[in-house]
């Protein structure tokens, strides 16, 4: 019983360092609430839960691409140009995923508009291959990408999630389109002499910054160390 | 009377920032005083009104469908527009470090101030933004796309001004701790959106 083998100790995946990476980014240095990064594209695509998950997958993928590939030249980038190299790294990438999202999500596509296209110029992305990729390992690089680009998915999620169920009483993934919570002639509606009324405020593009306000406030109250003076 | 119309809609009604949410993480980082803000403003509006124009000329006679047909009748079939995402983002990093040069050489002063932004406008959200509204538009000729240029800048720099001076203001008022700084600066910009809609739907 006692005679178990112990896995080796060649850095395992789960090494306390490992799970920092992956774990930091959600919480006590999320890229949105706490470094203040790529909140352009998080704001503008948060009206419908679908279109949040369909933008959180591309900058993950773009996020791990991004910085396995640089991660993986970091020696042969010369520093005067780093800035152009990583731009055209991100920039082929994000083509991709445009092309891919345009052949088999149009109309998803179609919704987020030009927002794909300013994934290239999500303060993240960049961040993260300037402060991480360019001085580490492919590994941790990877597991970098992901803690990060996580730690901007659950907001992400979170926001469409609360307006959409506010805004239109509803909830939709892709695949599945949206799922009405109720009938448009239910009797829970105000005009049907029920209690519910959709908050139309919620879908306008001003209350998605009300949202993440408030995520910043209860994420500040409850660790106070991240309190600004 | 287009051109007015096409100014106007881009500093209110089709603002980058409350309409938007374009080149946000420079406006949070840079709104803390209104002499900063104003310089990055400034510059926003000049590498708008540049790169919109240019990208508009690359994006009609290299990039779209046909649009090589000035060089040769071979070319009719070919589509670039699968390029346009880094041929944009090339001439906004080269332009921006044009504007670096000059605004080192000439405002030193300035450049002190903005420091680390100035290379960040690069990977601001504003300027791409703008290059790709211009392409999901098309507008009808260049005038029209600079004019859109510089009314979108003019948008963004009233919002990061506009923010500046309130957060000057602010820092006299009783915030609730954990909403001091940033949160605040969230819900502010939040109302100022709501305030900015009323713009919505005017006709010039």
């Amino acid at each position: 019983m006692s005679t178990e083998n112990k896995p080796s100790k060649k850095e395992s995946l789960f090494s306390k360092k490992n799970r920092k990476l992956l774990k930091d980014p959600l919480g006590d240095s999320n890229p949105i609430t706490i470094q203040v990064l790529g909140i352009c594209s998080a704001l503008a695509i948060t009206v419908q839960l679908q279109q949040a998950v369909i933008m959180s997958l591309s900058v993950l993928f773009v996020m791990i691409g991004g910085n396995l590939i640089v991660s993986l030249l970091r020696n042969l980038i010369p520093d005067r140009i780093r800035i152009i190299v990583q731009l055209v790294v991100i920039a082929s990438l994000v083509i991709i995923v445009d092309e891919v999202l345009k052949a088999y999500q149009p109309d998803v596509s179609e919704k987020l508009s030009v927002f794909v296209g300013l994934i290239i110029t999500n303060c993240i992305i960049m961040g993260r291959l300037e402060a991480f990729a360019l001085a580490n390992k492919p590994g941790p690089s990877v597991l970098d990408a992901i803690g990060n680009a996580m730690g901007y998915a659950w907001i992400l999620l979170a926001v469409s999630v609360v307006r959409e169920v506010f805004g239109s009483g509803a909830i939709s993934l892709p695949g599945m389109g949206q799922v009405k919570f109720f009938n448009a002639d239910s009797s829970l509606f105000f005009a049907n002499g029920g209690f519910y009324e959709h908050n139309n405020l919620m879908i306008l593009p001003p209350m998605a910054l009300v949202v993440v306000g408030v995520i910043i406030w209860i994420q500040r109250s409850r660790n106070e160390a991240l309190i600004e003076d | 009377m287009e051109y007015f119309s096409i100014f106007v809609k881009g500093i209110f009604v089709e603002n980058m920032i409350f309409a938007y949410f374009l080149g946000m993480c420079s406006y949070l980082a840079v709104s803390k005083t209104v002499k900063t803000a104003n310089g990055l403003g400034l510059a926003v509006i000049f590498v708008l009104g540049i790169t919109v124009p240019i990208n508009y000329l690359l994006e009609n006679y290299v990039l779209q469908e046909g649009a090589l047909m000035w060089l040769s009748d071979d070319f009719k079939d070919v589509d670039l527009s699968f390029l346009s995402f880094i041929m944009f983002i090339a001439v906004i990093a080269s332009m921006v470090q044009l504007v670096e040069m000059i605004v080192e050489k000439f405002a030193p002063a300035l450049y002190g101030a903005l420091g680390i932004f100035l290379p960040l406008i690069a990977v601001n959200c504003s300027i791409l933004g703008g290059a790709l509204f211009m392409q999901e538009r098309q507008y009808p000729s260049i005038g029209e796309a600079t004019v859109f240029g510089l009314g979108s800048g003019v948008g963004w720099w009233l919002a990061i001004v506009a923010i500046a001076a309130i957060r000057e203001k602010i820092r006299y008022s009783h915030v609730p701790a954990p909403l001091r700084g940033l949160g605040i600066t969230f819900i502010i910009t939040g109302l100022m959106g709501i305030a900015f809609m009323s713009f919505m739907g005017i006709e010039i």
